[in-house]
């Protein structure tokens, strides 16, 4: 039964559908692979019975020739999605106790599409780190270790639970959430495949906020088909979502038949960060090797205001989550610390509830937001932002996509960068830029660094042209027969 | 500038300058930005969805009707409608407030500048000018009076769409003040975009008051929070620029603060100044997009706009030859001027507002009683008008026929024919009632040759002997010529 974890979503879909074995099965495998995986602490909350009350159901309508687009599929949902009754914690101490009466749009639609609640992955708190050691509930392991050496790394954050569920086999798919690079840098970290979509293509009703400018939902699993089946599902206009893109969602699957020939793959040259290790720039010619040996055309491009994207991004995603996160003060749910005057217990409150790095995100947010300040930094990051939108406008005038190392590096230690915030902000230095300009964009699986651990490369495209980016992600991961698997599985 | 406006100080005038920030509650069955019900007095929290308690991944989606409300509001107001607009959100933590921001429009509102002529009493009018309208949330109540120690949260409110309609700093006094209230909560209920009741805080005012030398430079302002009647922002605001002007000529300086006005002692007071240290750190709401307007949808909504009460009142002077006083009062309420005009439809027009502002007005008023909810319908009421007009009761006959109709609700005519109070046209029967008048009072017919004034007192003879029935014209005339032949 233990090979049932092993199994693409869409391989176990073909098994369900051709009955060789149950939807309860699946989950039973699932859920055990979940209960082995509990040392990485990828789980904030595992619903068992839930999974198999939804195996039971869809083994119903498989029986009965009825099956949905994902019956069955067992699936890891990131505690930042609020699912109705079930603990929703956003990893934070402060929404301790938060069942939701509602489900978020998100979930709603993949469990309407038949798939199985495993449970509520763990992440950093309130989506804000790049290495998940910021949650309450404790920092995540990734399943990889550097082969010889036994110290626990980190899977990457903020998605970092959902990218270890899957990489430890604990979850056929996962859903993320990704502000400046949550679902793609631990993608890449745990060597699965990361979707984040354009700005708009997935609703963000019932979904925590960070920082909504930025907030998008998306799928991670371990084939490029199966987050392309998965983003099927999830994607699609919500009147809910006032920013959702009221846009036809194309044929993801399909999308992937088509091969690359004639597609032009910007190669921007601005992403050769200084002190970048040569084996990721290594794998980044390799990638685009991978590509022109598969018929596609990589083009050396300029994307100049690049370098202003990090500093742009850490004052309007703090702007945004200093406002987002001023609801939990204690008045209507979660945690409240008894004070002996309002203000005493919005302090002792929200200084109890929220973590550091959450309260340096909401000082800076405040600070830049405030009088005096304002056109300073939150005006002057908004015209930034504008002219890397403008400038990807112009790559995108040429090229069909770009092609870019996902991380500036492999998995770290936990505890490395502790304490020093800018260097673990770098670690999204090449996936920020995409959220800025609200553009979709694939981490897929490319190689091992020097010690053994998982490296991604990353496609990103045009707006709502997720098709192309999968396309394009799916020719990469053709080339890179990526077959390596976490030591977890193998120890 | 009228002197007569001017308030005499120690050292000399003064000017009083005024500028109203109104809070209009939107019109309109849901919230401004979740569907939530918007019904005054219902139990507290049950008009609340998560996205109005900010529950977590909730989101704003905007309600159209209100959207509509507002830019029929600002076309009411002659005003700029912008076709872009943006919502932004102001931040500061109160319980009241749940997600510790309230959206609302700062740079970019809905709409711009308009404006609304008011007519002073004393014959001249007065354009003042609206600086902005904007859409904003309400916020929830806080409750201090539940508990000894705990303050609770009625969120009912928190969502309900508010205009915010600023006017420019363009008043000069608290009648002036007054009059501006009146005549917006006017035009707001013409609209149907806001019912303007004061009691029940669906309109309520911010007055900012500053006092200058006429037309020097304008003072230090100091705004009035929370007005919930006309005459509280009047009162607040005449004892607002006498506390400035006794604080100038004291050789004191007024500081820019924010005041309450304690109605009780009918006196304005700092707010302490903690609350007023905000920094709202306004900035685009990211959960919404621009506001952008179809230019045809606003022009439908132009044209669909009713018949607002400037123009209803210069139509009511032109075409029904009406007192502008007359006009004024009949065109204040749109229910008023809907029942003038179908009392007046194809009758005599002066009648009609002679009945609706005088014997109408005094019975809802006496009764407590809106013009909604009032005993005698306009149809009825034209029909007295018809009878004293063909004749069938006299004038003085009509006004008990009247207090009949409010009592009883019953048509003019079966009150008339029930109690007999047909008019006695019929010369003979008058010419009797007239000889008998005569012939016992011979004294006074004596008189008449001397003191002709007499002759009302038989005119009363005669009406109280036929029940004041008797056409009064031809008591008259048989009067006369009978005393001067007498």
């Amino acid at each position: 039964m233990s090979d049932l974890t092993g199994l693409s979503l869409a391989e176990a879909r073909a098994g369900l559908l051709s009955r060789q074995f149950s939807a309860r099965e699946l989950a039973q495998a699932h859920i055990a692979a979940m209960e082995r995986a509990r040392p990485l602490n990828a789980f904030i909350t595992e619903t068992p019975e839930r999974a198999l009350a939804m195996a039971d159901a869809a083994d119903g309508r498989l029986k009965c020739g009825a099956a949905l687009p994902l019956d069955g599929i067992p699936l890891a949902v990131k505690d930042l999605f609020c699912t109705a009754g079930v603990l929703t914690t956003a990893a934070s101490h402060i929404l301790d106790g938060f069942a939701p009466p509602y489900e978020s749009t998100v979930t709603a639609r993949l469990w309407s599409a038949g798939a199985v609640m495993l449970g509520k992955t763990n992440l950093d708190e309130f989506a804000m780190g790049s290495s998940n050691t910021t949650s309450h509930y404790g920092p995540v392991e990734n399943p990889w270790r550097r082969p010889g050496d036994n110290r626990p790394l980190v899977p990457g954050g903020s998605s970092g639970g959902s990218a270890a569920a899957l990489a430890a086999h604990a979850a056929l798919g996962a859903i993320g959430t990704d502000t400046g690079g949550s679902i793609r840098q631990p993608a890449s970290f745990c060597g699965i495949v990361g979707l984040k979509p354009s700005w708009g293509r997935c609703s963000r009703w019932g979904v925590v906020a960070y920082a909504s400018s930025l907030d998008c939902p998306g799928p991670m699993a371990r084939t490029v088909c199966d987050a392309a089946l998965l983003l099927q599902v999830m994607a699609g206009h919500d009147p809910r979502d006032s920013t959702s893109a009221p846009l036809p969602v194309p044929d993801y699957a399909g999308a992937l038949v088509g091969d690359v020939r004639g597609l032009k793959v910007g190669i921007p040259r601005e992403y050769r960060a200084p002190g970048m290790p040569a084996e990721i720039e290594a794998l980044w010619r390799r990638g685009a090797e991978w590509l022109r040996d598969a018929g596609a055309t990589p083009i050396e491009i300029s994307l100049p205001m690049t370098k202003y994207a990090l500093p742009a991004y850490y004052i309007i995603a703090p702007a945004e989550a200093s406002s987002n996160l001023a609801r939990y003060d204690g008045v209507k749910y979660g945690l409240r610390v008894p004070g002996d005057s309002l203000d005493d217990m919005y302090e002792r409150t929200r200084g109890e509830g929220f973590g550091a790095e959450v309260k340096r995100r909401v000082l800076i947010g405040t600070y830049v937001l405030s009088a005096g300040y304002y056109d300073a930094y939150y005006l002057k990051a908004q015209k930034v932002r504008n002219l890397i939108a403008q400038d990807f406008a112009a790559a995108f005038a040429n090229v069909d996509c770009l092609l870019t190392p996902t991380a500036p590096s492999a998995a770290f230690a936990i505890g490395e960068h502790a304490d020093d915030p800018i260097s673990m902000y770098l670690n999204d230095v090449f996936t920020i830029p995409a959220n800025l300009a609200g553009l979709p964009a694939i981490s897929v699986p490319a190689g091992l660094s020097a010690d053994g651990l998982p490296l991604g490369l990353q496609i990103i495209g045009r707006a709502f042209d997720e098709a192309t980016v999968l396309r394009v992600g799916a020719a990469l991961e053709r080339a890179a027969e990526f077959r390596h698997r976490a030591s977890f599985l193998t120890a | 500038m009228a002197t007569a406006e001017l308030i005499e100080g120690r050292t000399g005038s003064w000017e009083v300058v005024i500028g109203l920030e109104v809070h209009a509650q939107v019109t309109a069955a849901a919230k401004l930005f979740s569907g939530a019900a918007t019904a005054f007095g219902a139990a507290p929290n049950t008009q609340v969805s998560p996205v109005d308690a900010a529950f977590p991944g909730m989101l704003p989606v905007i309600n159209r009707h209100v959207v509509a409300q507002a830019v029929k509001t600002g076309l009411g107001l002659d005003a700029k409608i912008n076709l872009r607009s943006v919502f932004d959100r102001k931040n500061y933590f109160y319980p009241d407030l749940p997600a510790g921001y309230q959206i609302s429009q700062y740079q970019q509102p809905i709409v711009g500048h308009g404006q609304i002529a008011l007519d002073l009493p004393d014959g001249r009018s007065r354009t003042i000018g609206i600086t902005r309208l904007h859409l904003e949330q309400d916020a929830g109540k806080s409750l201090h009076d539940q508990h000894p120690t705990q303050t609770y949260v009625d969120l009912n409110r928190a969502g309900i769409g508010l205009m915010e309609i600023v006017s420019e700093p363009d008043l000069r006094s608290a009648e002036e003040a007054g009059l501006y209230l009146r005549k917006l909560r006017s035009l707001l209920r013409y609209l149907g975009t806001c019912d303007g009741n004061m009691e029940e805080g669906s309109l309520r005012c911010d007055c900012n008051v500053s006092v200058r030398r006429p037309g020097g430079p304008y003072g230090t302002r100091c705004e009035i929070k929370n007005l919930n009647s006309v005459r509280f922002v009047m009162q607040a605001i005449d004892y607002e620029a006498r506390r400035q002007i006794r604080l100038i000529e004291a050789g004191g300086a007024v500081a820019q603060e924010t005041r309450l006005f304690d109605s009780s002692r009918g006196e304005t007071r700092p707010m302490r100044s903690k609350e007023e240290a905000h920094d709202y750190r306004y900035f685009p709401d990211p959960d919404l997009l621009p506001l952008e307007l179809d230019p045809e949808w606003v022009a439908a909504l132009r044209a669909d706009l009713p018949e607002l009460p400037d123009a209803k009142k210069a139509r009511f002077v032109a075409d029904y030859g009406l007192r502008v006083e007359d006009a004024d009062v009949l065109v204040a309420e749109r229910a008023t001027a809907e029942y003038f005009e179908t009392v007046a439809a194809g009758r005599d027009a002066k009648a009609a507002a002679n009945w609706v502002t005088g014997d109408l007005f005094g019975a809802l008023n006496r009764l407590g009683r809106a013009i909604e909810d009032c005993p005698v319908t306009p149809e009825r009421l034209g029909q007295l008008i018809d009878l004293v007009a063909d004749g069938t009761i006299s004038g003085r006959i009509a006004k008990d026929v009247f207090a009949d109709m409010i009592e009883t609700g019953e048509a003019p005519g079966a009150i008339v024919e029930r109690k007999g109070l047909r008019q006695v046209s019929d010369t003979g029967a008058i010419e009797a009632a007239v000889d008998t008048a005569l012939a016992a009072h011979p004294a006074q017919v004596m008189q008449y040759k001397t003191n002709p004034k007499v002759l009302g007192f038989f005119v009363g003879q005669v009406m109280k002997a036929t029940q004041g029935k008797a056409n009064p014209g031809l008591v008259n005339e048989l009067l006369r010529r009978k005393l001067a032949s007498a």
